[in-house]
């Protein structure tokens, strides 16, 4: 872009260190960011990519509508294997929201500043995984009309939930954080918000934002609060991530079916969902940097710290595969065992195998630079461990199902064409509700991005000669 | 003017020197202002000064009531209202309500944090005296204001505005209510 006079970054520093490009002062950050939205020329992938996923939105509503039509026999699942694709898509999708909130509530705890130009986006894309992941097990409830019989209320029947039941605690673990992610995401607009009610020349523009923004004007009183608002938010939505994942895990570690019931099933599935997120995080944020010019707000150390996260992450979730796999044999219990077997030498085997290429074997790429630092290959790798994601929740879901303890219980399972309309339907309301975000919401944090901004920074002494005036009777 | 005034603004360019206008503002004995500034900025909150905001204690109380109530809903559901054996296990198994307990804490601590900053803030609060100020657009973009009240004290609006201006404001404006 225009900008790219060198001299903020101290001594020639290469720029894979800087977490914003030279030169920029609040003024620039603002338009830059707030343009995309508010005056630069909506650009022809815009239409284009937003075009393809509202049609993959429409099969998604056609799927929903013939499955509401005939019931849930239109899809794969049968007796032993009741949960298929549906659990398995609910799973990969909530798994992929969890890097959202860890960008945007745990490292901010741990004052990473490099985060701050990609949780914005990150978050969005949280809320839009969780949306698409709320379709799935409120389908496959078959009536999901009645959906609200899972939750507490005065029936006729004096009956409850019950509440001792990890299903049950799904619907809280879900539901609240949808509603907390949304809220932090709300809390984090509203200055932004601001900003493009102030920003705009279109009138139906400026009173949407303004009503969004409630008035918001900067006062000092406000932002003490807010800030404090923000920072207990954070807090509160860090134990909160980690216990999604692990409520969702506790759906298949409290049944007693082979290969589910196991103590590692927890960390194992929150090291799976931040890895699968951040996978998703490059898959998005690479293209939307490259087609909107953002290489100076997403830099290439946030690629790269990106990646170092996907390999670590990814190294727990190789950690749990093999603990799977020694957990079998060592425990002398036949049925693990030979669910174990089956994993790696039956029906299935293939979608194992590749489920290791994908999540184990490709990125050990990321333990080199050159990957690191290469956007291409990032985002390749990134595509790969999201195929690796799903194969994982697949093997979890239907190799356990299609061989329980008795063999005239076993069945087999795949997916039929309404499974994977449904699916790929799902992937098309990501992305068309990604495109809405880009095109009608600030992608990035813009008063965040101006506190990293060095003039944002006050002098702790008082400087007579910035200060402009000459000072007489300077106390404190 | 006709209107009577709400203050006396003064617009900075920079950070610095809207949070040393403060301070000397806020030596000369002014005590009801206010600055307003694109974004959080250091030493604001002591130059202004503002104390502690309770938002901490109503965070808590909000996690507190999500935390008992969520925990005697279940127990009361499963053990008072329709007591309900699950394999022989005690009617209080509490272990099994942590999780629908800790979430409606967090749920319950999440929404008062949220409305109880907006509530602290006044917001929403589609209009105010500032709004008057063409360039008070600014304020979320570039620029750093600091408005002093007409209700302060101290006040008295050319003397006031005289007083602004000699802090290195760029700009001093009186607003109407």
């Amino acid at each position: 872009m225009a900008i790219d006079t060198a001299n903020a970054s101290p001594a020639g520093h290469p720029d894979d260190r800087a977490i914003i490009g030279p030169g920029y002062t609040f003024g620039s950050v603002t338009e830059k960011i707030s343009a995309i939205v508010l005056t630069r020329r909506v650009p022809r992938f815009w239409w284009v990519g937003f075009g393809i996923a509202f049609l993959l939105v429409m099969m998604l509503n056609y799927a929903l509508a013939y499955l509401l039509l005939k019931g849930v026999g239109i899809w794969g699942i049968n007796v032993p294997v009741g949960w298929g694709f549906a659990i398995v898509n609910f799973v990969w999708w909530i798994g992929i929201g969890h890097a959202g909130t860890l960008i945007s509530a745990i490292l901010l705890l741990l004052r990473q500043k490099w985060r701050t130009s990609i949780n914005r986006f990150a978050e969005a894309m949280t809320l839009f995984a969780v949306a698409c992941a709320g379709i799935f097990p409120l389908m496959h409830m078959g009536r999901p009309w009645f959906f609200y019989w899972l939750t507490p209320y005065p029936n006729t029947m004096g009956l409850w939930p019950q509440f001792r039941s990890p299903l049950v605690w799904d619907v809280f673990a879900v539901s609240t954080y949808a509603t907390v992610s949304l809220l932090f995401w709300f809390v984090g607009l509203i200055p932004d918000l601001a900003t493009l009610r102030d920003r705009t020349n279109n009138r139906v523009a400026r009173v949407v934002y303004g009503i969004l923004a409630m008035g918001w004007r900067g006062s000092a009183r406000h932002w003490h609060r807010y800030e404090t608002a923000y920072l207990i938010l954070a807090g509160l939505a860090t134990p909160l991530v980690v216990s999604v994942h692990t409520v969702v895990s506790f759906d298949f570690a409290v049944a007693i079916v082979p290969g589910w019931h196991s103590t590692i099933f927890p960390p194992y599935f929150v090291a799976g969902a931040i890895y699968s997120g951040f996978a998703m995080v490059l898959t998005l944020s690479i293209p939307i940097r490259y087609l909107y010019g953002l290489e100076d707000f997403i830099t290439s150390r946030h690629l790269q710290n990106m990646g170092k996260i996907m390999l670590a992450t990814g190294l727990m979730v190789a950690y749990g595969y093999g603990m799977e796999a020694f957990e079998a044999f060592y425990s002398g219990n036949p049925f693990i065992e030979y669910l174990q077997l089956n994993r790696m030498m039956g029906a299935f085997a293939p979608f194992y195998w590749a489920l290791i290429f994908c999540n184990i074997i490709t990125p050990q790429a990321l333990w080199f630079r050159a990957v690191r630092t290469r956007p291409i290959l990032l985002w390749c790798v990134a595509m790969v461990v999201n195929v690796g994601m799903w194969l994982e929740r697949f093997v979890i879901v239907v190799v356990s199902l299609s061989r329980d303890y008795v063999p005239s219980s076993w069945g087999e399972y795949r997916g039929t064409v309404w499974d994977w309309a449904t699916y790929i339907g799902t992937i098309g309301l990501f992305l068309c509700l990604v495109f809405l975000f880009v095109r009608f919401l600030p992608l990035i944090s813009i008063f965040e991005m101006r506190t990293l901004l060095p003039e944002a920074h006050v002098p702790e002494a008082p400087l007579p000669a910035a200060a402009g005036t000459p000072v007489p009777q300077e106390v404190k | 003017m006709i209107l009577p005034l709400y203050g006396v603004a003064a617009e900075f360019e920079d950070a610095t020197k809207l949070v040393r206008a403060t301070e000397r503002a806020r030596d000369a004995g002014f005590t009801r202002m206010d600055a307003y500034a694109p974004f959080p900025v250091e030493g604001l909150s002591e130059a202004l000064p503002i104390g502690p905001t309770i938002l901490p204690w109503i965070i808590l109380v909000g996690g507190l009531i999500g935390m008992v109530g969520g925990f005697g809903m279940q127990y009361w559901c499963l053990a008072i209202d329709y007591p309900f054996n699950v394999g022989g296990r005690p009617l209080l198994s509490w272990p099994m309500f942590i999780p629908v307990t800790f979430e409606l804490t967090i749920l319950c601590a999440s929404l008062a944090a949220v409305l109880g900053m907006l509530a602290l803030n006044g917001l929403p609060m589609p209009y105010h005296p500032l709004f008057h100020l063409p360039r008070f657009a600014l304020a979320s973009r570039d620029r750093f204001f600091l408005c002093i009240m007409a209700n302060d004290p101290k006040f008295n609006a050319p003397e006031t505005a005289q007083f602004l201006a000699s802090l290195g404001a760029r700009e001093v404006t009186e607003v109407p209510q």
